[in-house]
This record gives C-alpha cells, structure tokens and sequence, in this order.
C-alpha cells in the first residue's frame, strides 16, 4: 500500500523546503499531500491577514511534519494509524442533518447553540442570539463583518502553538469554521453556548479542522460547551483548536465532549490565557475515537487568577485516549487544580501528561495534580507523567497518579448484598468516576456526562 | 439451617480455621467468642464468600445446599447476610441507590417483581425508624465519612431491608457508644423470627446483653473449644479467655 501511495505522491516543491531526512517515507508522502491539498484548495474569499497566517502555518507544517514517539510530548502515543491514509476537507457539506439527528446531542435548558456538520456551519440547526456587548456565531459570519473581523484578527493566531506543534499548525492552514465568542467587559452571557460538531458518514476520509475564538474582556462571563459528535461510525480526522482570552476578573466555563465516531481521529488543542483574579475552567470528557489527543495549555498571565484542569476518559477495544495539559504560572498567588480520571476496558490506552510550570516571579502558587485510573481488564495500559519544574521557592505544589484495579473489598461488600458482579462492578465504576463530575458546575452538562458514563459501564460489564 | 463440619480455611496459605463443626437451627441464636486471632471474623468472612479466604476443607451445608461451593452474591440471595466490622466506604454512590440495587437484585433473584424508587422509598423510610436513621443519609454515599456508630446502623439498616434468613454479626458491637450499641441492637432483636437464624461474632460480653443468645460458643486457635448456654458468655466475661486456652 505504501508503495502505491508512494508512485502517486506529487512532486511538491515542499517537499524540498522540509529538508531534513524523515526515516518513514509514508510520514513524508503524508506531509507532501497535505503540503500540495493546501496549495489546491479554493478557500474564497477572506481577509489578507488569514491567508497569510495559513502560508506561516504550512509552512511551519512541512518543518515539522508529524510527531513521532521520539517527540518527547508525543512518546507513548504513536500517530500511525492517523498516517494511514491522507484527510481532505470537505468542500460542502455533502448531505442534508434533519433537526432530529441532534436532538440526542442536546442538553436540557436554554442554550445558544452552533451546529457545525461536516465542517460547515448549519444555520438552519442552529439558534444564536447576538447583542451589542455579546457577540456568538460562527468565524464564516464574522469575518464578513469588516468591524468584527478586525476583533477575530487582534485573537486569531495569538495564542496557538503553530511554530512547535504539527496539529496545531495543520489546523492553522486548513482553519475551517468554529465558533467566534465575543463578550465586552463586565457582560454575563445569559445563555450558555453549545457549539456542536457532528458528523456523518458522509465525512469519512475527511479532514475537519473547525477553529474557534473565545475572547471575554474584563469581568465577562460565559459558558462554552464543545461537543464533538458523530452519526455513524465514518473514518476521518477531526483537528480543532480554539483560543481563549480570559481577561481581568472574568470566568469562562470551557467544557468538550468528545464522543467521535469509533472509527474517527480526533486532536482538539486548547490554547488559553488569563488575565488578573480571572476563573477558567476547562473539562474534557472522552469517551469516541479511535485514537484522540487532547491538548489543554494555558498560561496563568496576572495574579490571583485561578484554573482549574479536571477529565473523565473512558476507553474500550483498541481505543486511544491521550491529555496533555500544560498550565504556566508566570505572575504570583495563582492557583491551578488538576483532576483527571480514567476508566480503561480491553486492549485500550490511556496517556496523560501534566506539565506545570512556575516561573520565578510566580511566589505563592499553589498546584495540585492528580491522574487516578482504574484498569477494569488485563489488557489495559496507562502512561501517566506528571512534571513539574519549579523556579520560584514560596510555592505549595502536589501530584500523584494512580494506576489500578477496581478495590476487591469494595467488590466484594457488593456482592455480599446480593449484587452480581456486573452490577457490582458498573456502580463502582461509575463511583469512580462520579467524583470528577462532581466538578461540573453546569448541572444539565453534568446529568449528561452522568448518564452517558453510566450507559458507557453498561456495554463494559 | 446451617451445619458445618471439619471446616477449614485460611488466607495466603496460613490456615486460621482448623476443623469447626457447628450446627445452627432456625430461631436460634449463637454467640461465636474467643480472643483476637481465634479465626471468629475468618469464620464470618468465609460464610459470606469472601474471596480473599481459601477454603481449604470441610462443608457448610446451608439448607442441605453447599455453601461454600457459591458465589457471595448466591449465598446474599438465598438469605445469607454479613454485617462488616468494618464496614466498606464507597463514595460516589448514594446509599439509597445502593440499598434499591441490593433489594431488587435480591427479590430478581427469588423471581419476585422489583420494586420502583417510589416504592423503595415507603419501605426503606419504614425500616429506618429500626435504627433511629434520618433520612438524609439516604442522600449520602455509602458509608463515605459515616462516624463508627453511623456505619454499624447502615449495616442493620441494610439487614432489615434484605430480610436475611440467616444473618452473620461480626464484632457489631466494636466502637459503639453504649446508645449507639441499643439501637443495634433493637434493630437486630426486632428483625429475629421463628424461621431466621443470627450468628453474633465478639470479643466482649456485653452485646449479649442486648442481644441474648441460645447458645455461645468460644473460638480458640481455630477450633471451638468450648460450647454453652449463654451463662457461659458470663463466665468468659468474668474470667477471661485464658483458662479456656490453657485447657485447649
């Protein structure tokens, strides 16, 4: 199969320009197709600073190509199977979602909600509400409004990683539509914002690369839920990144829900930074795809502020499931939280890494991390690394991971109540993993999570 | 109801109980004493099903069936129940949950219809007032940071909701207050029956104040030495455990 895609593989000029010898001739075909789709693809109309940062971002791209497992952020998750075949946007959606396909996908209250299929905004689906100091709609909208765009400009590209990080840069080139949330200062959302991707079958072998802005002045507040959702069991490539602007005093609830299609890639990278005495709270559920990497960075940029970094994955069969987070302590008396659990069924992978840096001038942090996982098979693995680097000496910083199986004692009381061992075992289970959707302070999200880990037990046991 | 013989058990390859017979009839019940490291709680874990205990020989036949050849969960439903000395916490879910999944599991098992939330509710509520439980541990996780007291009242709380037929006490009395063990010990008298059995593991004398046995056997080194009436728990109290030792 190599050798074929090999015969076809275009002579791109790129190619060249990426220079260093790549051991694995199907990482570079790989990169050279993605390189030449880039130059083929009609984008349309959009504003000169966008094309411009899409040309840094390929290029940057080819530079990089894709991580191996010698990338130390990348060692215990191998992109092999994301190689296997080469992803491509899709022009136009190809057919038609009816308002009942994503009824399941909703949560119970009053929402705003963005649905995005196959890549492309779908007005019709969505329900968005727009006022002089709150503005929610999808970047395409946006950026034809010559005042707006020059706001999506002063965020776009501040915050994402593209010169280090291949995803982030593919997605950079490639931007497809994502969400543009905007709140002036002091201006409370009255709604939370639901932004849902769904896909199809109609997306196999596609590359959807939605791209999204979060900027809330000072004092804002807003509620953001990313649902990441799929109607069959189609193979594409889902590459999103949203930025988020945290000003002064403001609090941003950022939650995803990634529940990919089996057969799906997913990487979803958040970039975030935070201004003084300021909440961001960023949550992420997984339970889809076949391999999904998650990448939660933020940077802690005026004191007093406040992050808190919490996860619930559960993973069955040959799935993949990895978190980075990375939050930086650069200014003084700031405080981050950590909680991520895991639930790990058949042959399946989980890999987390927390890295948390503090600064010199960062006195009086106060870091605490924790990864716990629960192995319900033999089959199982989990990497978990915490690192931390320190460089200010007035900090309180902690971490620990654990790596086990469900308690026999606690088994055991069950079944001695007359409980069978499925049964048993689906409650302590989803007791573990309730304590991390404790976190969850929007109580119809969290319901969902609830019920759908506890639905997700239920095809374990 | 219950006839063991020769049985023997232990755990990481140390035998603990070394050949206990011991026969018990519906409507009775027996006190099983003896001084820490006798085997009393192995007995009880071993009765229950407890996986961690091998058995090593003998028979538990339990209404003519053997007991040791089933499941915990079996034995649960066919009427066994064991009250932990040291009751499980299990944060994250709810004791009302876990009480209605005891109960259904329980009633699926013996072919009856499982009973709704709503349903539960009227017999839980009914059977809290046995121990003096107020309904808002209902709402509680199992167990998860209940005082001493709190869990031994959890523990029959869940016996008078699974009815057993043949109910196993092990150390209930330890870490009671003198209020807290009447309770207990009010719930465990008020659920006895002509046609159910209790077996009370302990240290000490006193729960059988409350709790009056038929018959009292003293557990030494993994055998029972000595068997009585319940003055013979008197006794014990007033003497100790040693002269029975040194007779043994």
């Amino acid at each position: 199969m190599t050798d074929a895609v090999l015969a076809q593989a275009p002579d791109s000029p790129q190619v060249a320009r990426a220079g260093a010898p790549i051991p694995h001739a199907t990482r570079t075909v790989r990169v050279a197709e993605y390189l030449s789709q880039f130059d083929e693809l009609d984008r349309g109309p959009e504003p000169l600073w966008l094309g411009a940062q899409r040309r840094a971002a390929i290029e940057s791209f080819a530079t990089l190509g894709f991580p191996t497992t010698r990338n130390e952020d990348w060692h215990f998750t191998n992109v092999a199977p994301v190689l296997e075949r080469t992803y491509t946007p899709l022009t136009r959606a190809s057919s038609a979602l009816s308002p009942r396909d994503i009824v399941q996908f909703q949560f119970e209250g009053e929402w705003q909600t963005l649905v995005f299929f196959n890549g492309h905004f779908v007005a019709q689906l969505s329900e968005i509400e727009s006022s002089a100091r709150l503005y929610v709609g999808p970047m395409s909208d946006a950026l034809c409004d010559e005042a707006r765009a020059r706001i999506v400009e002063r965020h776009f590209g501040g915050l994402a990683e593209t010169h280090n990080h291949a995803f982030s840069a593919l997605n950079s080139a490639f931007a497809g539509d994502g969400a543009f949330i905007h709140l002036s200062a002091g201006t409370v959302a009255p709604r939370s914002v639901h932004l849902m991707f769904v896909t199809d079958d109609g997306a196999e072998g596609a590359l959807v690369s939605p791209r999204s802005v979060i900027a809330l002045e000072h004092h804002a507040e807003a509620t953001v839920v990313e649902s990441y959702v799929s109607i069959g069991n189609a193979s594409y490539l889902t590459n999103a990144v949203t930025e988020a602007y945290v000003g002064d005093g403001a609090r941003l609830r950022h939650y995803k829900i990634q529940r990919e299609s089996i057969h799906a890639y997913h990487v979803g990278s958040w970039y975030a930074s935070q201004g003084r005495s300021c909440a961001y709270e960023a949550f992420s559920f997984a339970i889809g795809a076949d391999l999904s990497r998650t990448n939660i960075a933020t940077l802690l940029d005026g004191e007093g502020s406040h992050v808190s970094l919490d996860g619930l994955y559960l993973v069955n069969g040959d799935q993949t499931v990895d978190h980075q987070t990375s939050v930086v302590h650069a200014k003084e008396s700031c405080t981050s939280h950590e909680l991520y659990k895991g639930v790990l069924d058949g042959d399946s992978h989980a890999v987390f890494n927390g890295k948390v840096y503090v600064r010199p001038e960062a006195q009086k942090t106060d870091g605490k991390q924790s990864n716990n996982n629960l192995l319900l098979s033999e089959g199982a693995r989990v990497d978990t690394k915490p690192q931390l680097e320190i460089y200010a000496d007035d900090v309180k910083c902690t971490h620990g991971a654990t790596i086990g199986p469900v308690d026999s004692t606690a088994l055991f009381y069950l079944k001695s109540r007359g409980i069978g061992p499925s049964i048993a075992l689906r409650l302590l289970t989803y007791a573990f993993a309730a304590e991390v959707l404790e976190e969850l302070t929007i109580p119809a999200v969290r319901d969902e999570l609830e019920r759908l880990a506890f639905e997700r037990f239920a095809v374990g046991a | 109801m219950l006839d063991i013989t020769s049985l023997r058990a232990g755990i990481a390859e140390r035998e603990i109980l070394k050949g206990i017979d011991l026969k018990v009839g519906a409507g009775e019940v027996h006190a099983v004493m003896g001084p820490n490291g006798s085997g009393k709680s192995t007995l009880a874990q071993v009765l229950a099903g407890n996986p961690a205990y091998e058995v090593l020989g003998g028979s538990a036949l339990y209404n003519g069936e053997e007991l040791l050849e089933l499941e915990p969960e079996v034995r649960a439903q066919k009427g066994i129940f064991l009250a932990f000395q040291y009751p499980v916490e299990i944060p994250g879910v709810t004791n009302a949950y876990f009480l209605r999944s005891a109960y259904n599991e329980i009633r699926k098992a013996r072919g009856e219809e499982e009973a709704d939330p709503l349903e539960f509710l009227d017999i839980i509520e009914d059977r809290m007032k046995l121990v003096d439980m107020d309904s808002s541990m209902l709402n509680r996780s199992v167990n998860a940071g209940f005082s001493g007291g709190e869990k031994k009242r959890n523990e029959i709380l869940q016996m008078a909701v699974l009815q057993p037929k043949l109910a196993i006490l092990d150390e209930t009395d330890s870490g009671l207050d003198i209020d807290a063990l009447r309770i207990v010990a009010g719930g465990v008298n008020a659920l006895r029956r002509p046609d159910n059995a209790t077996i009370v593991v302990t240290h000490y004398q006193r729960l059988l104040n409350y709790i009056v046995p038929d018959f009292v056997h003293v557990l030494a080194n993994g055998r029972i030495v000595r068997s009585g009436g319940k003055e013979l728990a008197l006794e014990l109290e007033e003497r100790g455990y040693d002269w029975l030792l040194d007779a043994a």
